[in-house]
């Protein structure tokens, strides 16, 4: 199975501490694998750092995806602008029209399609600052469907979500999952991940373990993570675990 | 009806170079007034504006009352003090908004220092306040410039600059560096700022730019339609206010200022999304 990232001894670190702490793994292409572990375990960073958007980055990160989408928390967009939901949706298209292009016919077809099958028919014309929570992640899914990327990154794609918006929003997972693509997402509920993820990265700031989810995510692992996130020192002095060479 | 209306316009010419100079400021201001609100930098644009006080009145300081000296002095003074405070909040761990009123507080009193050095009250009182009356051809001229700059250069960086107001990660994420949009309309913002120090004064310059662009907020919903409400209640005010300064013999740049701020009342209270009145009204619900 061959790996879409590949993460050789990863430090993120925020003021000196680190948020991400000399991990190494593999996530394997054309599968979708979940990350987990408790609140301040480093997983919204290990994201942002396989997009390039935190600074402080030692260790190293390869990537074979042509391109990514990325789906942000929602704190992190302001969800009262004055914005509708097609042009939110059309955004996917950005890598094709860019700052100054127009979207063409195409694009708006394959945005109007992807609305449709997000089950928001009939919505385009709508603000965004009119739809719940729930409705606004289905508008976010859509640009991600128009992105077609390789690779897929969602940061807590169901939080405070119903769960019928859920299970669509699972559907448009596995299809991407039959489309080939890597699908990479953060996620709380452990049911959940065990039920439809075939594999996990349990992260704890340092990697508890990866690889299938039946054994990543046992009681003991789970134990351990906790353990390690409430571990917090203050006063660390400096990392004395010497960085391995990368080639 | 035309003595009062029209009869001033036609028969001053400086009446006439105000109201050219309204018309310029409200095309290209409101729709930054727009921009700012939507990125939430109202009162950062503020900080921006009285930050030009101090290059102002360099320019003031070595070349008297020229427009060109005091224009240049004010542009690179807001400039740099954009420039500065947000190098100082990405560099350290300060907020924006935290570090422009560091930036501006210190930039004021240098500015009234320094205009002091030299010049009388009045010509303070100038600076701060403006006398849009006493605008001339070479201000007209600054200033339609700087209008037609900023409508080329917002229809141009448009796109982005939303993007950057409304998702900013999605940007970064694309590769695309948000950062460069956002300071070229700082940019379009300090060169309104300077356009409209002549005729409002720093400390002022904002309020025709971005009390229409409030207004507007309480009927549009989307940002082409707040921009084209925002420009028209720009140019009433600045009418407006010209008139009764005219004939009540008041200064004209607070009276433009406060029939905006009456606009932005008005809308305040009836406007259709967001106002009093919508907030009072219990209108029958939808069945879905």
């Amino acid at each position: 199975m061959s790996a879409a990232l590949k993460l050789v001894d990863l430090t993120v670190s925020y003021d000196r501490h680190p948020a991400v702490h000399h991990v190494s793994a593999e996530i394997p292409a054309a599968e979708i694998t979940a990350i987990v572990g408790p609140n301040g375990a480093g997983k919204s960073t290990l994201l942002k750092a396989m997009l390039g958007l935190v600074r402080r980055v030692e260790g190293s990160i390869e990537c074979s995806a042509r391109r990514i989408a990325y789906l942000p928390q929602q704190a992190e967009i302001d969800r009262s602008f004055p914005i509708s939901v097609l042009d939110t949706v059309l955004l996917g298209r950005w890598s094709r029209f860019g700052a100054f292009g127009k979207a063409a016919k195409a694009d708006v077809h394959d945005a109007q399609h992807a609305i449709d099958s997000v089950g928001l028919s009939g919505f385009e014309r709508r603000p965004i600052d009119t739809l719940s929570v729930g409705q606004f992640q289905r508008v976010l899914f859509a640009r991600l469907l128009l992105q077609d990327a390789d690779l897929v990154l969602l940061d807590e794609p169901f939080a405070a979500i119903d769960s019928k918006t859920v299970s669509d929003l699972m559907g448009v997972i596995h299809r991407w999952r039959r489309e080939q693509r890597t699908v990479v997402a953060v996620l709380h509920d452990l049911d959940q991940v065990r039920r439809e993820f075939p594999n996990s990265l349990l992260l704890a700031r340092e990697l508890v373990d990866s690889g299938p989810t039946g054994r990543v995510l046992s009681a003991e692992n789970l134990l351990r993570a906790r353990a390690m996130a409430e571990a917090w020192d203050e006063r660390a002095g400096a990392c004395e675990v010497p960085l391995r060479q990368t080639a | 009806m035309y003595d009062f209306l029209f009869a001033p316009f036609a028969d001053f010419g400086f009446m006439k170079r105000a109201l050219v100079a309204c018309l310029c400021l409200s095309l290209g201001g409101s729709s930054i007034g727009v921009f700012l609100i939507l990125r939430r930098m109202s009162l950062m644009g503020d900080a921006l504006a009285h930050a030009l006080l101090p290059g102002a009145a360099l320019g003031f300081l070595l070349g008297g009352l020229s427009l060109p000296a005091m224009s240049l002095g004010g542009f690179l003074a807001g400039i740099s003090t954009a420039l500065v405070s947000g190098a100082i909040a990405r560099f350290t761990s300060m907020r924006e908004d935290a570090s422009f009123a560091a930036a501006y507080l210190t930039a004021l009193a240098l500015g009234v220092l320094i205009v002091s050095l030299r010049g009388s009250a009045v010509d303070l009182m100038n600076i701060l306040f403006g006398a849009i009356l006493a605008v001339d051809s070479q201000a007209l001229l600054l200033v339609a410039g700087t209008t037609t700059l900023t409508l080329v250069g917002l229809a141009a960086i448009y796109r982005p600059l939303v993007v950057e107001c409304f998702n900013p990660g999605f940007l970064a994420a694309m590769g695309v560096r948000g950062a460069l949009y956002h300071y070229l309309f700082l940019g379009l913002a300090v060169l309104n700022m300077v356009a409209a120090f002549q005729a409002l004064g720093t400390l002022m310059a904002l309020g025709l730019m971005l009390l229409p662009a409030v207004a507007a907020s309480f009927w549009a919903r989307e940002v082409w339609s707040m921009t084209a409400i925002a420009a028209p209640l720009a140019l009433l005010s600045g009418a407006i206010g010209l008139l009764v300064s005219f004939h009540a013999g008041l200064p004209s740049g607070p009276l433009i200022v406060l029939v905006a701020s009456l606009f932005f009342l008005g809308s305040l209270l009836f406007g259709t999304r967001a106002s009093v009145r919508a907030r009072l009204s219990h209108p029958v619900h939808l069945r879905g």
